[in-house]
């Protein structure tokens, strides 16, 4: 299990700060949800946890250690990114996109070990992917492309993964699917999950823990059923909305309020 | 898949490697022999296969070991070294740019070394030609540095580069040209020996100068690109899915942009401005065995010989007794094969 903390993170593009003095702890072995209106700095948070970004102050600990202080493969086996959108080069198969998740344990002379071979098709199967090994990523939907990423990034054998916004482009079929394949990562294999996310309703169904960010602060942090309420939806996204519970899951649910055609009660019941 | 793959496993090494790519190496290599053969054999004077052999051999008369040793023989080497490294020094600038549109040629690098042989043929003709390549490497390289200081910020990104190349290129390329004509005191064969180098030819190389001048460049360059393809492989997926899996993005671009600029500048210093090879023959190379640098970068370079191999011979026999430059061939050769490809695959089939 990693624990990544944020100790009073500064950092600005430019000349704009995005974060003065953030902290920030992400719970290990849980699953952690970023949310957001758009630009209010929740990418460039997750980013940061995963040293893409260096911070101008303070500092990304990993259990305990300062990340400046660690070096990048040191990192790269604890801890996994997978950006927003990634781009596979033409004609890259699934199996060549997942070998290179094995990039923190290779030398120039070992560059294919028993245990990189294990680890890659041992990714490949729990997506599901092994069938579609030799496969061009280019060719595959849009949710296989992204189960692929997925595998690249476990083939990496870290305690966490940070993913930013993994359903984005996804129909709703396809973003259940890879959200279902987190939680599962999550509870098979104790994995620590940290993710943006834009649906707000699928955020309080997967995550255990949820962070509001809200203009480079953290406006709120912790379980979706204690902190989701309407309150933080019109303080973080400006929305006005109705928060009830899931039919299903008994999670929170957000029914925003604004334009659309109403159907009269009776109507309804006839469903 | 484990059929796809063969896995070579010791005690402190192991590697991976598809068998396609063993295959279309092994199929290019004989192609190159084959290519090589008829080479020594053509010419104003034509020797048969066994001939040659016993030249070669040192059995053979007289004038046709001649002709063979000291004539065919080392402009042969040249062709393949010279292809080669033109064409790893492209599939490297391509990779590391993460844009296919790209050669040494296009973003101004091999008209940095293009720049320093015409400085030193028009101004240090009375120095020893040894010293010609270390003008051409030191024009490329500070062509190569000057792109890089220009695209520098925080970092250096594929684009800016790239279009910073393009416009290093135009203009390194027009005052290369502005050099060699308002030199009104250049001889007229001075300024024809100028032009030809700016097409690019292989004519009249010896053993002594120009393969032994070269071929330590290579010796080193390209096993050492060859050991840097992985990094070059997660760099193409992105430089945040790089540095995800713990590569140091910038220190190992810098690196690679080092190896793909002396393999340009040690490729024109002897071969001249040779164009097409460092743009094509990567892409040939990925049709064939798709776009992972372990097998890109070995057949680029089997490729960019056998180009030019071919275009030298064309240049040499086609308009006997005039010697053409091979660089006005390149493309004509590897472009009818480079769309062929792209025909062959217009619908994703591979």
């Amino acid at each position: 299990m990693s624990v990544i903390e944020a100790k009073s993170l500064t950092l600005s593009y430019g000349q704009k700060p995005v974060f003065s003095g953030l902290d920030l702890s992400v719970p290990p072995g849980k699953i952690t949800v970023l949310i957001g209106s758009n630009g209010c700095g929740k990418s460039t948070l997750l980013r940061s946890l995963a040293r893409l970004l260096k911070p101008q102050e303070g500092s990304i600990l990993l259990d305990g250690t300062e990340m400046a202080k660690l070096s990048s493969k040191e990192i790269a086996r604890r801890l996994a990114i997978l950006p927003q959108g990634p781009v596979a080069p033409e004609g890259l198969t699934v199996h060549q996109l997942v070998k290179q998740g094995r990039y923190p344990y290779q030398s120039w002379l070992q560059q294919w070990s028993k245990e990189d071979e294990r680890m890659v098709n041992n990714a490949l199967e729990v997506t599901d992917m092994d069938g579609l090994a030799n496969r061009p990523v280019d060719s595959l939907s849009g949710g296989q492309r992204q189960r692929a990423w997925i595998a690249m990034t476990l083939a990496q054998n870290t305690p966490a993964i940070l993913l930013d916004e993994p359903t984005t482009y996804l129909d709703m079929t396809h973003q259940i699917e890879v959200l279902d394949l987190l939680f599962d990562l999550n509870e098979q294999e104790n994995r620590t999950v940290v993710m943006v996310l834009h649906d707000i309703n699928l955020a309080c169904r997967y995550a255990h823990q949820i962070v509001a960010v809200k203009d480079g602060q953290i406006y709120a942090q912790g379980a979706p059923e204690t902190i989701m309420n309407e309150q933080l939806i019109r303080s973080v996204f400006d929305m006005e909305c109705q928060v009830t519970y899931d039919p299903i899951f008994g999670t929170p649910l957000c029914i925003p309020y604004g334009k659309g055609r109403k159907i009269a009660k009776a109507a309804v019941a006839a469903f | 898949m484990s059929k796809l793959e063969i896995t070579i496993r010791g005690r402190k090494h192991s590697f991976q490697i598809s068998r396609r790519t063993l295959t279309v190496i092994a199929l290019l290599m004989l192609a190159n022999l084959a290519a090589i053969i008829v080479c020594v054999g053509l010419g104003s004077q034509t020797i048969g296969p066994l001939g040659v052999i016993r030249a070669i051999f040192g059995a053979g008369d007289p004038s046709e070991s001649m002709i063979v040793m000291s004539l065919r023989m080392p402009r042969i080497a040249i062709a393949v070294l010279v292809g080669a490294a033109l064409a790893v020094s492209g599939a490297l600038l391509q990779g590391i740019v993460r844009n296919p549109l790209t050669s040494p040629d296009i973003i101004g690098i091999s008209g940095g070394a293009s720049l320093g042989t015409v400085v030193f043929i028009l101004y240090f003709s009375h120095v020893s030609i040894r010293f010609m390549p270390v003008s051409a490497i030191a024009g490329a390289f500070a062509a190569a540095f000057l792109i890089y200081l220009f695209a520098y910020r925080r970092g250096i990104t594929p684009l800016r580069l790239v279009l910073i190349g393009i416009g290093m290129a135009t203009a390194i390329t027009a005052f290369t040209y502005m050099l060699i004509l308002t030199a009104s005191f250049t001889p007229t064969a001075v300024a024809v020996k100028a032009f030809t180098f700016m097409t690019g030819s292989i004519y009249g190389v010896s053993w002594e100068r120009d393969v032994a001048t070269l071929l330590p460049w290579l010796v080193v360059l390209m096993p050492v690109a060859l050991l840097y393809a992985r990094h070059l492989n997660v760099q193409e997926l992105g430089d945040d899915v790089a540095a995800s899996v713990g590569s140091r993005v910038q220190a190992k671009r810098t690196i690679l942009l080092f190896i793909s600029v002396a393999l340009a500048g040690a490729a024109v210093a002897i071969g001249g401005a040779i164009n097409f090879i460092g743009l094509m023959a990567p892409h040939i190379a990925r049709k064939l065995v798709g776009p992972a640098y372990g097998g890109v970068i070995p057949v680029s370079a089997l490729i960019g010989s056998l180009v030019l191999l071919l275009s030298d011979l064309v240049a040499r026999v086609a308009f006997i007794p005039l010697d053409i430059p091979a660089g006005v061939f390149t493309a004509a050769i590897g472009a009818p094969f480079f769309i062929y490809l792209l025909y062959r695959h217009r619908n994703g089939a591979s």
